[in-house]
């Protein structure tokens, strides 16, 4: 196909939500997400990209503005990180549950305090339950085809909710790596007019946002709820025809050196390349171990889930948050949660790690593949370990 | 997998000499990554910088520890930073410096190969700054042909515009002069 192209992942991201015709960004710049705002100011500012950019003067107003932007029908993105996310905490919750089809990619960060800019999944686990559609990407190729995708489901008609693509901050965001550009036909293609479900029009007046007394708010909250798990199948889809267009195929469970793995890790996000070489050494001494990745973690793929780990006797979740006084981290709290009910479900052993950017190498996931095998192991009696700590 | 790690202080490149080399070596079809060590840039304070290149896609995403090529930037972190920590055996040490591979060798106790160039010399010489990192690029691959050196003209004019000759120039004498010290020579 296309050449590839050496950029810094940030740039591209850019460049993809250029190529795909966004109409409005509202964004406040913060570290790791930086580049990514600043690269889009310059198309826009340049005449590259024929949008509004609307430099805010905080992430809530950011937020805000996407959702005015949305609701009168214009292909909306923003971008932001960490304490940024946390500003908009308010205005995360409306937006999904107005049903709006904004595009948000989150460079994970860790959240203050102690003050840290580094990588994590802390900021994200914030807003796990605010109802957007999340999806996590490895690479810098997985983010620029992501970009495309996250405007096509949000904006699918059956979907029409927000969507959060999840990219790790700094160890993605400010690497150059190279990056297969898409066409722009190819773009157009996979991605058609946002042809919004209903618009704020003074000609054609509807209210959005409305007051939600007593006796509609569960019913709101029960079809928004539906609304999420139901997006499910176009979510498939749309990974189904991007595989079409561009020849990469993408699923909400994918798999590495699953057939006969007794133990696999469970991944999310750029970690999951690493763990694949320390899964390639443990497979090259004869350990039957393999990797379950969550692409896709809201919709929850429950029955994706289940049948990837359906022979495995011992999953390894990798966490990149804390719950604090929980049972775990939020990936190992959910993952234990899916099981319960199955009758041969495997064990979960709990390993947190790569807090506010700490390498993880893959030697270290060979010590916690080790760890989690011995009888008597701290990770084994405990519900979590939070590894690395220095003692 | 080529795992090359590079030493300097804000403000003198090393962050680009990453960015330009793995530029080059994916123009190439190769694979490659460039990062810096994340985290706040503050001129003049020690600063790290990484680049991977293979023939095949890289997943590896952690600093490099076990480098098979080390490039200082300035000379002064050969006393501050155990700047050939974790280089492999058959590594290469690649520095700007003043002094001979065979003084160097003596200061720094190194077992690996040497590869010694007087690159502020050159930079002053050439663009009239001190800044190295084009210039150690050249030294870089003198030492070892990570990638070929007329595939770093490409990205050198695409980062540097009018000033790219200069750089270039610099880049193309440290290529030349480059000595190196290799201790299993030394032995025969």
């Amino acid at each position: 196909m296309n050449k590839k192209v050496g950029i810094e992942v940030s740039l591209a991201a850019a460049d993809a939500v250029k190529m795909a015709n966004v109409d409005l960004i509202a964004a406040y710049p913060i570290t790791p997400q930086t580049h990514i705002v600043e690269h889009l100011s310059e198309l826009v500012a340049n005449g590259e990209l024929d949008a509004e950019f609307i430099p805010v003067e905080s992430e809530h107003s950011a937020l805000s503005v996407c959702i005015g932007s949305a609701a009168v029908g214009a292909r909306t993105f923003t971008c932001t990180s960490s304490q940024g996310l946390a500003l908009m905490n308010e205005i995360i919750f409306i937006a999904s549950s107005m049903r709006l089809p904004i595009v948000l990619i989150l460079a994970n960060r860790s959240l203050s305090g102690p003050l840290s800019i580094w990588n994590d999944h802390t900021d994200v686990m914030s807003i796990r339950d605010s109802g957007w559609v999340q999806v996590f990407v490895e690479n810098g190729q997985e983010v620029f085809d992501h970009v495309f995708f996250a405007f096509r489901v949000a904006e699918d008609p059956k979907v029409s909710l927000p969507v959060i693509v999840n990219l790790d901050g700094f160890i993605l965001t400010h690497v150059i790596e190279p990056i297969e550009y898409w066409d722009q036909e190819s773009v157009n293609k996979y991605l058609p007019d946002f042809k919004p479900v209903s618009t704020l029009n003074p000609d054609a007046p509807v209210t959005m946002g409305a007051f939600g007394m007593p006796g509609i708010y569960t019913e709101a909250k029960k079809a928004q709820d539906e609304a999420l798990i139901n997006s499910k199948p176009e979510i498939i889809k749309a990974w189904k025809e991007m595989g079409e267009v561009i020849g990469r195929r993408y699923s909400p469970v994918e798999t590495n050196n699953i057939e006969g793995a007794e133990t696999v890790f469970l991944t999310m996000g750029s970690v999951g390349e690493t763990v694949s070489i320390a899964v390639e050494r443990l497979r090259a001494q004869g350990e039957p171990v393999g990797q379950v990745k969550l692409r896709l973690w809201r919709p929850f793929p429950v029955e994706e889930f289940r049948e990837a780990v359906r022979n495995v006797k011992r999953i390894i979740v990798i966490d990149r948050a804390v719950s604090f006084g929980g049972q775990g981290g939020p990936v190992a709290a959910e993952i234990r949660s899916v099981l319960y009910d199955e009758e041969n479900r495997p064990s979960v052993t709990n390993f947190i790690c790569g807090l506010a950017g700490r390498d993880v190498t893959p030697d270290n996931y060979i010590d916690m593949y080790e760890k989690s095998l011995k009888d008597g192991d701290k990770s084994k009696e405990e519900d979590y370990v939070i590894y690395g700590v220095r003692e | 997998m080529i795992e090359i790690r590079f030493h300097g202080r804000g403000g003198q490149g090393a962050v680009t000499s990453a960015e330009l080399l793995a530029l080059a070596a994916i123009s190439e079809g190769k694979y490659a990554q460039a990062f810096p060590s994340f985290g706040p840039e503050r001129r003049g304070a020690p600063v790290i910088a990484f680049c991977r290149v293979d023939d095949h896609p890289i997943r590896l995403r952690t600093n490099i520890y076990s480098p098979d090529l080390v490039v200082v930037l300035d000379p002064s972190l050969l006393r501050l930073i155990n700047v050939a920590a974790g280089l492999k055996e058959n590594g290469v040490l690649i520095t700007n410096t003043k002094y001979t591979s065979g003084e160097i060798r003596e200061k720094l106790g190194v077992k690996q190969a040497l590869a010694t160039i007087n690159a502020t010399k050159i930079a002053l010489e050439e663009m009239g700054l001190p800044i190295t990192n084009t210039t150690m690029l050249g030294s870089l691959l003198n030492a070892r042909q990570v990638v070929h050196p007329d595939s770093l003209i490409g990205p050198l004019e695409k980062r540097f515009g009018r000033i790219a000759d200069k750089n270039i120039r610099a880049f193309r004498r440290a290529y030349e002069e480059t000595t190196i010290l290799n201790l299993r020579r030394e032995k025969q």
